[in-house]
């Protein structure tokens, strides 16, 4: 069970608390009807569902409620960061420690 | 007194005998002995057969890797545990044990013939033997062989235990306390940070329980752990817990404790759970858990009589048993030779120490001479005999690397030792990295993911002196993390035993290797020829042999086979242990019960139950219930004689006669409130809001962004900037949840704000065409005749002095109101109406009636109608979507290609040819029942009634293009025959140009 950081409480708590929510920062489009059908397919189904760095949605549903994005590693299951519905996404080389 | 025990030996309370029976026999134990060493002391070595050749098999060791005693435990009905391990069950009076695998008896085992047959039942059998034909599958191959192989049978009865479950914060979490562990313990525990010290054992000590003779601190081992204990016990910020197994290390320091509380007694208290499952957040943890001993692998080495040379140690020193008269040592490890030489001081004289290696420290050989034991160095051991027991062994010398002559020699029992390898469990359930030593040859732990560090035995350090060292030193370290200033205190030790060794493959024999019997799993009856097979057929990486030959995947979790098999794959393979690599060990470190896991989520608290305030009304009025979500709802109200068609046709009746009543208060309810609610309803809900007047009600249907009807409900709008949401009974949470989402994460400019009030309102629904004589004279400030509130209006006024909210709406066709108290005042105005309308025969119904006056009239059920792949359209609800809004959830999918297609399921009714008929829910639609199978299956029945108010059943189906087959006859085959069915478009079989509803 992960220990997760809401950004809004400022507290790591149990993941129990939590709900996951898919990928982040796929902002709804706009004007939907001027979308193609192959953009609008892949604003609703394409994912990146990537082994390592991925950046995903959490709501703290147990907690104060609000949807929260976070940056979690998925080879080891961490958690590199946690922060704010938009706020722009931290920059993963810093939050690894291996940023020249 | 039994004859393998010693008097005034051991731990065991020989003034405290314990009788228990085993197979219906009975035998006399001690307190503080195991199942397993009380019967040793009664020279009982058989305990059970092996899982494919039905072997006859003793103990081999002394703990929780055991894996060949494994019997079944009983106290009374509902308490039977199943594959129980002998080594680890405390003896208590009265316990009944079983032996399993075996019939008819432990000795004469019809089953061993497998035994015979082994060449059938090689590595990969099941997949090379019983390929076809295919329906032999089923019926003839794996049953026979379910019924062959396998370990103890499943409990009949439900468990009668409770179990308990409990949360833990601590700073230092200890695994394991023996030296290393209780070394870390005292170095953290003085330094005043909380450290829990957990032991799987039933008392503190590990090896210093086997080895008295060791001194620490000037003191004898056992009056060091006993003064150890007692400070730690003493010390407020340490917990030391027994008989609690670490079962798995999970993310960020969470681990699993499983702690048994009464398996040990012999008469538990009443009510007191039998295992509590811990989840214990450390911020460090210590893993002391020691090495295991690797068995030697040779022909024969299964026999009972045949076991670690640790266990013998631990038998001996900690239980006072002899686990034989005439033992033999057979060592790769200088280990071996300390316990042979306990033996022989107990006045147990080894027949022999055979030593694998050429060489050995000679102070070993002086001292097994001094003692009178033969020693035989750089020899071989080919085979043993003896059925129901080791009788003899069979040695030969090794010259220039080849197997010369043999000798046997008698003996009563082979204590074996290949060797030690570090436990690596818990560290490698972090996804710590594994490092091969080659200095000790045994895979150590290398770099860590959590906050751990691993003390003693457990990273290759053999000995009690390195154990307490290397355990102060990680104790103090840990305590220092948890930000105290801790010391290492050093601890003296006199009459240590340290050793070297050597890691093997199989011993070499000068017989057919192929016809050998030479174990390396015992639970599984894997071999060495069976690991060297599965590398001829093409296995190569060590996860595929393991599957293949199902090395180390039995109870034991491989814990005395994982390395023996890695040894001899990576020969095979002609590559070096690292090479090939260990494979992953995973939770529970050992079997846990489902009771542990399940905790108090048993019974009446395997989950909440929601009650409505009408609830015990209801319950008393004879209420039959059904669960809805996690609602407990009132399906109907039987008279006495009734069956529920009975109850169900007449509270159908009387609500179109006259009058229903039903509880509403599940229904889910959203307070929508800001000067942008009215914008946001419009962009969540497919229909228009923006012109709906106050005090007027709209269905809405509400859609995921992938087109498909996700829920729906009546959304009355009580100002111009405060709407009351109603969602399904299930849907609450889940529309909520989506509600917030697009609102804090896609719309955040919006003010709006949400508000869950399902529970805040009580809701009575009124239905039939007596609903407004009976509500208008509780009704004051409202008129609400027919042309002052017409259908689908809503209204804030006082209903019975009662703050109320006043919905004019119906789920059943007939004139309705439902009406919204404060939840604490809903039983009270459900028993003023229920009296007030006895003159109109006031009916309660229930969920069951509900759901059929609401297909009598055609309403979807959200869920039931509709599967999460019907567009609005596909439900025939083309009309609650607003055509002129420019965008709304789900709006850009209603015009993919694949969702105007033709072929789409559309919702439908069927009226079957014969009214008598009702379908079955789920049932498969085709057009034509005679084709070939598989059959073109058009669609299902979603919802089937039978109908009081047309005389005849009525169903809802989704068929492909079902509007355009209005009148065509389909066809639902069923097992006993097929049923005709005719297609009509609208689902409103009743009142269709609803007159009664707008009564």
């Amino acid at each position: 069970m992960l220990l997760i950081r809401c950004p809004y409480c400022e507290l790591e708590l149990p993941e129990l608390e939590f709900a996951y929510a898919g990928e982040a920062h796929i902002a709804r489009p706009a004007d939907p009807a001027g979308l193609s059908d192959e953009e609008w397919r892949d604003f609703l189904f394409i994912r990146s569902n990537p082994k390592g760095v991925h950046f995903e949605r959490w709501r703290h549903v147990n907690g104060c409620a609000r949807f929260f994005n976070a940056v979690r590693e998925t080879v080891g299951d961490k958690f590199l960061a946690t922060y704010r519905a938009g706020e722009p996404r931290p920059d993963v080389a810093t939050l690894k420690g291996d940023a020249k | 007194m039994t004859r393998y025990r010693l008097p005034n030996r051991g731990r065991v309370d020989h003034a405290r005998p314990v009788r228990f029976t085993f197979d219906g026999k009975s035998y006399t134990g001690l307190a503080g002995d195991t199942l397993a060493s009380a019967l040793l002391a009664n020279g009982v070595h058989l305990m059970g057969r092996s899982f494919k050749y039905h072997r006859p098999r003793g103990p081999v060791s002394t703990g929780s890797d055991e894996p060949n005693a494994l019997v079944g435990a009983r106290r009374g009905p509902g308490r039977f545990e199943p594959n129980t391990r002998a080594t680890i069950q405390e003896l208590r009076e009265g316990l009944e044990a079983t032996s399993q695998n075996r019939w008819p008896s432990l000795a004469f085992d019809i089953g061993s013939v497998n035994d015979h047959l082994g060449s059938l039942f090689s590595a990969g059998f099941y997949y090379k033997t019983f390929m076809w034909p295919r329906a032999f599958w089923d019926r003839v191959y794996e049953p026979v062989i379910r019924n062959a192989a396998g370990l103890g049978v499943s409990p009949t009865e439900p468990d009668a235990d409770t179990y308990a479950s409990r949360f833990a914060h601590t700073d230092v979490l200890i695994v394991g306390a023996g030296p290393a562990g209780l070394a870390a313990a005292l170095a953290a525990g003085r330094s005043g940070t909380a450290v829990m010290l957990v032991d799987e054992n039933a008392e503190p000590g590990g090896a210093l329980l086997s080895e008295p003779s060791v001194v620490i601190d000037g003191k004898p081992a056992w009056d060091w752990l006993a003064t150890t204990v007692a400070e730690l016990n003493a010390l407020p910020n340490v917990t030391v817990m027994t008989r609690t197994t670490a079962i798995g290390y999970y993310h960020q320091n969470l681990v699993g404790l499983c702690q048994r509380l009464t398996d040990h007694l012999a008469a538990p208290p009443a009510g007191a759970p039998r295992e509590r499952l811990w989840k214990v957040r450390a911020r460090e943890v210590v893993l002391a858990q020691g090495a295991l001993e690797k068995p030697l692998v040779f022909d024969g080495n299964d026999r009972p009589g045949v076991m670690l040379a640790g266990a013998a140690q631990t038998y001996l020193n900690r239980y006072g048993v002899r686990v034989g008269d005439r033992p033999a040592v057979v060592t790769a490890h200088d280990s071996a030779w300390h316990i042979a030489f306990d033996l022989a001081e107990s006045g147990t004289r080894p027949a022999v120490i055979v030593d694998v290696r050429d060489t050995v420290d000679p102070a070993l050989t002086d001292r097994a001479h001094a003692l009178g034991i033969e020693t035989l160095l750089g020899r071989t051991v080919t085979g043993t005999s003896g059925r129901l027991r080791v009788k003899s062994l069979r040695v030969n010398r090794m010259e220039n690397g080849a197997v010369g002559a043999a000798r046997d020699i008698a003996c009563d029992a082979v204590l074996m030792c290949g060797g030690w390898t570090p436990c690596l469990h818990l560290f490698s359930h972090t996804q710590g990295k594994i490092d091969w030593d080659a200095g000790i040859q045994a895979y150590i732990p290398g770099a860590t993911t959590e906050a751990v560090r691993i003390a003693g035995a457990g990273r290759g350090l053999w000995g009690i002196a390195a154990a307490l060292e290397d355990g102060a030193a990680a104790g103090a370290l840990a305590a220092r993390d948890a930000g105290r200033e801790a010391e290492a205190q050093p601890h003296t030790v006199t009459a240590d035993r340290t050793g070297s060794g050597v890691t093997l493959t199989e011993l070499p024999t000068d017989r057919n290797p192929a016809a050998a019997k030479a174990f390396i799993d015992f639970q599984n009856d894997v071999t060495a020829k069976d690991i060297r097979l599965a590398v001829r057929e093409g296995m190569r990486s060590i996860e595929h042999v393991k599957r293949y030959t199902t090395n180390g995947m039995a109870t034991d979790q491989g814990k005395m086979s994982n390395v023996n098999g890695l040894m001899i794959a990576a020969d095979a393979l002609g590559k070096r242990a690292p090479q090939v690599g260990l494979t992953t060990f995973r939770p529970p470190y050992t079997p846990t019960t489902f009771g542990a896991f399940a905790g108090y989520r048993q019974g009446a608290t395997f989950e909440a139950m929601r009650k409505t305030p009408i609830d015990p009304w209801a319950e008393a009025h004879g209420a039959v219930f059904e669960p809805v979500a996690l609602w407990r709802r009132a399906r109907y109200f039987p008279k006495p004689g009734e069956d529920m068609h009975a109850a169900v046709a007449r509270e159908c009746r009387a609500t179109r006669a006259s009058l229903g009543i039903f509880d509403a208060s599940t229904l889910g309810k959203i307070e929508v409130v800001g000067p942008d609610a009215v914008t946001f309803l419009e962009r969540m809900y497919t229909n228009p809001w923006a012109k709906l007047g106050v005090g007027r009600c709209r269905y809405g249907l509400l859609l995921g962004e992938d087109g498909f009807i996700r829920d729906d409900g009546v959304i009355g709008r009580l100002a111009p900037d405060r709407f009351h949401v109603t969602t399904t009974t299930g849907g609450a949470a889940r529309v909520l949840n989506m509600m917030e989402d697009y609102l804090q994460t896609e719309w955040p400019d919006l003010q709006v704000w949400l508000t869950s009030t399902t529970e805040q309102w009580a809701t009575v629904a009124l239905q039939g065409p007596n609903a407004r004589k009976l509500l208008e004279p509780f009704v004051e400030g409202l008129d609400i005749s027919a042309g002052a509130f017409p259908h689908m209006a809503v209204a804030e006024c006082t209903v019975s002095g009662l703050p109320a909210r006043l919905f004019r709406v119906s789920f059943t066709g007939e004139l309705g109101f439902e009406v919204n108290v404060p939840a604490r005042h809903g039983r009270a105005l459900w028993e003023r109406l229920w009296e007030a309308g006895r003159p109109y025969d006031i009916t309660p119904y229930g969920t069951e009636a509900m759901h059929v006056m609401r297909a009598e009239k055609g309403y979807i059920i959200v869920g039931q109608d509709t599967d999460g792949t019907l567009t609005p359209d596909d439900a025939g609800l083309g009309w609650a979507i607003g055509k002129a809004k420019p965008d709304f959830v789900g709006k850009r999918s209603l015009t993919r290609p694949d969702m105007v297609a033709k072929g789409r399921k559309q919702l439908v009714g069927l009226l079957t040819d014969d009214p008598s008929v009702v379908l079955q829910e789920g049932a498969q639609i085709v057009a034509d029942p005679t084709q070939p199978i598989p059959m073109t299956m058009l669609g299902h029945v979603t919802s089937a009634y039978r109908s009081d108010a047309l005389g005849r059943s009525i169903a809802m189906a989704v068929v492909a293009d079902g509007r355009a087959r209005d009148g065509e006859t389909l066809h639902v085959p069923m097992p006993e025959g097929v049923i005709a069915v005719k297609v009509v478009k609208s689902t409103a079989f009743h009142d269709p140009e609803n007159a009664r509803l707008s009564a």
